[in-house]
């Protein structure tokens, strides 16, 4: 049902044309308006070797919502495998043509001998906002693309993480977790970002199983292909920041996938030995800036909310105030979620509510006592009402102003050290 | 033209002055065709995106100070909001003036396409005001809700009644219309039906329509020397500001597509002249625009006397820059508002234009002629090539690849990066005022040489990436994918 969307934070899930986007090579061919790629791009960031202006549209109008915009369509793909040098090209339904009912999987199958694969995926902007357009694009990629491998490679890893460019640091990000996954001796194959494309794409059959880190998002994809290419999948919730989560996040890893113990202990050992030599250098620092508060909420999608928040208990002692996931979470997650919220060092137990209306969530922020000046994580919308409140305020989710990230990461012990950097180069702006 | 301010719903831009977004050949071919009504406009069989009038109508509503949009379709319509909501705080900021205008979605779901909201848009506009208390409410549509038949006049006409400020439906399926500057024609047809009142009294104020206002500080210095107060639309103006605009001595705007149907229609409407002259980008625009305002406005003294004091400053300069400009190679890509415009002055600084295009092209403008900036080329016996394409970079990379020229000029975000990749040294004219009068067409000419005497950026990239397009693309006539429209 509509509801009022006060600052919103996520795009429709048109929006996964920018997951199609990340995969190298991949282009989206959006069977829509004229502008909604222009809409659902962000302005900085945005381009590449493709760039939204670039993506063929077919550009619907009048006439098409009357009579039809298949064979508009159809002449969109044809020509766009002429005009434009990609691996794979990726049909995005927006809004109008599933309304009027073109046959898009239609069309696409006329395209089955293209030479380059054409595939599509159902993502009219009513059907869900753009991290359920994320899934729809992975599944369209295993259901009409991937076939089942024959024979399966050893400690090759699919690693699947949270939704490309409406995360800011997903670049950094997926690399990090590439690292970890190498230095356990694995292989990680991953289909977003810089030198990742249809080749990873043709590899995620052969993996001995998938590893996907994010408190929700993909959980269908890893189900899928357990069934459809029999990959198993280790579900790991939280994003890791910083060493406590990391350390965690080794070891399950490492034991789910039989590395031996001593091995992981030791990578874990050289990591934290590095780590706390920094936090040593620095801790009175974070013991004695007179500005911040010990008590923090984050406003973002359940990845940061719940990464952020352990790392901030876990690893710097801060403790939490409410946490507010934004990100219209799917109802079936939320208990398992406010599971990981309630699973901190010493017993500690952080509020956590899904909402989606920044109106109130703003008001909660006000009437909290941090007991100081709070540290607030959000987005750009949360930027005005910690001023008012002399917090300190970190841009870390959509939507972004206040930050330009290109392949900054706040994943692992690296990520963990780059978001103290972040947090404390706003605390040091003041004094008193 | 005729204006119907009782009904919300605006004609598009193709059937109410025969835009058209499709065309190849020369510029004077353009104007003999329009002149003699039979240019057609082709449409694309192949074609990449481009902009929603969306974007256009809600950005200009949005721009306006302490008002509520209330976007009625899914999130991704509404995600315009986020760019707003920066755009406002970062503008008010500059202005040294606060606005706390609201941009929401309705986040429409498949329930929704099937069963319609109105009930809940009503619920939403009701909460929005009771939150914001904003000025004004502007409420719109989108391509879903268009299709399903939302009355959204009949949810506005209902509100009505419990919500004591105006409150406008304003229709935006993105389908409509290819050409997205019919958004700005949608705003300027909520204010004049909805907020502005038939003048009491007239004042010695000149309404400018313009985007972001950043020239503000010097335009009302410049005004002053006329006894002239501009009024600044929409950016940061007020809904009280927005009612007195009938009250103008004249209407301009620093571009004709940004601001033809709002100056038509107070014409038209309340009899306030619309200052219809080439616009005031270079001497020759600045000049001719300044003697028209003096003439409507009875200051013709005035307006010699400060153009004779700023010759003397700003043109000995101006020619000291041309020296070196002289003989390069130029294509641009603009909104119609620009092209033939920038054209102008880059032909009076010495720069060849090569190429011309125009994101659309209006054949007429509402009063019936052939837009003034078309016109004064052809007058002075300037030609090029030319064509019309709504954003299709294909076709921009085709002409570049082509011509390779020493230049690539253009005005919307995500462009440039293209003329560069291409090894093509690009300048973004993205500033309403980059080029405006003596002062700005010299730093322009500035930024200019600068952008020619380094090319470090775009030799080192171009050096490293591939393009997108396919070598036979590149084989290809630039015409390829046009077809007669209808076909």
């Amino acid at each position: 049902m509509a509801k009022l969307l006060d600052q919103q934070r996520y795009k429709c899930a048109l929006g996964a044309m920018q997951t199609v986007q990340a995969i190298t090579r991949a282009i989206p061919i959006l069977h829509s308006g004229p502008g909604c790629a222009q809409k659902l791009s962000d302005s900085i960031g945005s381009s590449g070797y493709f760039s939204p202006n670039i993506f063929p549209c077919t550009s619907i109008n009048e006439k098409d919502v009357v009579f039809g915009g298949v064979k508009k369509l159809e002449t969109t793909i044809e020509n766009a495998l002429k005009v434009i040098d990609a691996d794979l090209y990726v049909v995005l339904t927006g809004c109008i043509p599933e309304i009027v009912g073109d046959d898009t999987g239609e069309v696409v199958s006329r395209f089955a001998d293209a030479g380059k694969p054409v595939i599509y995926a159902s993502t009219a902007g009513f059907k869900g906002n753009n991290y359920r357009g994320h899934e729809q694009v992975i599944d369209a990629i295993v259901d009409q693309y991937l076939r089942k491998a024959d024979d399966r490679q050893k400690g090759l890893v699919n690693i699947w993480a949270d939704v490309p460019y409406q995360d800011l640091f997903w670049l950094g990000n997926i690399r990090e977790l590439e690292r970890l996954i190498a230095e356990l001796g694995l292989e990680p194959n991953t289909i977003f970002g810089y030198q990742r494309g249809i080749e990873n794409i043709n590899r995620v059959p052969k993996a001995e199983f998938n590893l996907l880190v994010s408190p929700w998002v993909s959980v269908g994809n890893m189900k899928k292909m357990e069934k459809k290419l029999g990959i198993p999948y280790l579900h790991y919730p939280t994003l890791p920041i910083g060493a406590f989560e990391t350390s965690k996040f080794l070891r399950e890893v490492g034991k789910f996938a039989g590395v031996p113990e001593e091995k992981v202990e030791e990578l874990i050992n050289r990591h934290e030995n590095y780590y706390y030599y920094l936090i040593e250098r620095y801790a009175d620092m974070f013991l004695e800036t007179r500005v911040m508060a010990k008590q923090f909420s984050v406003v973002a999608d359940a990845q940061y909310a719940l990464g952020i928040t352990k790392f901030l208990v876990n690893d710097l002692g801060l403790v939490p105030a409410g946490q507010y996931i934004v990100d219209d979470t799917p109802k079936q997650f939320r208990e398992e979620i406010k599971k990981e919220f309630a699973n901190l060092n010493y017993g500690l137990k952080a509020e956590v509510s899904f909402e989606t209306d920044a109106y109130k969530i703003h008001n909660e922020i006000k009437k909290h006592d941090y007991h100081g000046y709070p540290l607030i994580l959000g987005s750009y919308y949360e930027k005005e009402v910690v001023e008012e409140l002399f917090g300190h305020y970190l841009n870390i989710s959509w939507p972004v102003q206040d930050k330009v990230v290109l392949d900054d990461s706040y994943v692992g012990y690296t990520g963990g050290i780059r978001l103290i950097e972040d947090i404390y180069s706003v605390a040091v702006q003041r004094w008193n | 033209m005729a204006i119907h301010l009782e009904n919300s719903n605006v004609a598009t831009r193709e059937s109410r002055i025969g835009s058209i977004t499709g065309y190849i050949g020369t510029l004077s071919d353009l104007a003999k065709q329009s002149g003699c009504g039979t240019l057609k406009g082709c449409s694309r069989c192949f074609s990449q995106s481009s902009s929603c009038l969306s974007t256009c109508a809600l950005g200009q509503l949005a721009a306006i100070r302490d008002v509520a949009i209330i976007h009625h379709g899914p999130a991704g319509c509404s995600v315009e909001g986020a760019r707003r909501y920066y755009l406002e705080r970062t503008l008010a900021k500059k202005r040294g003036v606060t606005n706390n205008t609201v941009y929401v979605g309705t986040g429409m779901d498949e329930n929704d396409t099937i069963f319609g909201a109105a009930d809940t848009l009503r619920q939403i506009i009701l909460e929005v005001y009771r939150r914001y208390s904003p000025k004004a409410i502007f409420v719109s549509s989108s391509c879903a809700t268009g299709i399903i038949g939302e009355d959204i006049d009949s949810v506005v006409d209902d509100v009505r009644e419990e919500i004591d400020v105006p409150v406008a439906a304003v229709h935006c399926e993105g389908f409509k219309s290819r050409i997205w500057a019919t958004g700005f024609d949608i705003s300027d047809h909520a204010i004049l039906s909805s907020v502005v009142k038939p003048p009491r009294q007239k004042r010695d104020t000149i309404n400018f329509k313009n985007f972001y206002e950043s020239a503000r500080p010097e335009i009302i210095e410049m005004f002053r020397n006329f006894d002239l107060e501009p009024i600044f639309l929409y950016c940061n103006s007020t809904i009280e500001e927005l009612s007195h605009i009938s009250e103008s001595l004249a209407t301009t705007c620093i571009c004709g597509t940004l601001g033809n149907y709002l100056g038509n229609g107070l014409e038209e409407k309340y009899g306030v002249p619309y200052i219809r002259t080439i616009n005031p980008l270079g001497v020759a625009g600045f000049e001719t625009w300044l003697r028209e305002i003096g003439k409507v406005t009875g200051r013709k003294d005035k307006v010699e006397r400060y153009i004779e004091e700023q010759r003397a400053i700003y043109i000995p300069q101006i020619e000291e820059v041309k020296k070196e400009l002289k003989g390069l190679k130029a294509v641009l890509g603009m909104g119609p508002g620009y092209t033939f415009e920038v054209s102008r002055v880059l032909n009076e600084l010495g720069i060849e234009v090569v190429w011309a295009l125009a994101w659309h092209y209006d054949k007429k403008y509402e009063n019936g002629d052939v837009p003034p900036s078309m016109e004064y080329l052809l007058d002075n016996d300037i030609d090029f090539e030319a064509s019309v394409a709504d954003q299709q970079n294909y076709e921009v990379m085709n002409i570049l690849h082509k011509y390779q020229p020493d230049l690539y000029l253009s005005r919307h975000p995500g462009s440039t990066v293209w003329a560069i990749k291409n090894g093509t040294p690009a300048v973004y004219v993205a500033d309403e005022y980059m080029i405006f009068g003596y002062k700005h067409t010299l730093e322009f000419a500035q930024a200019v040489l600068d952008s020619i005497h380094n090319r470090s950026f775009e030799k080192n990239l171009a050096r490293r990436v591939k393009l997108p397009y396919t070598d036979w693309w590149y084989e290809q006539k630039v015409d390829t994918f046009l077809e007669e429209a209808g076909r």
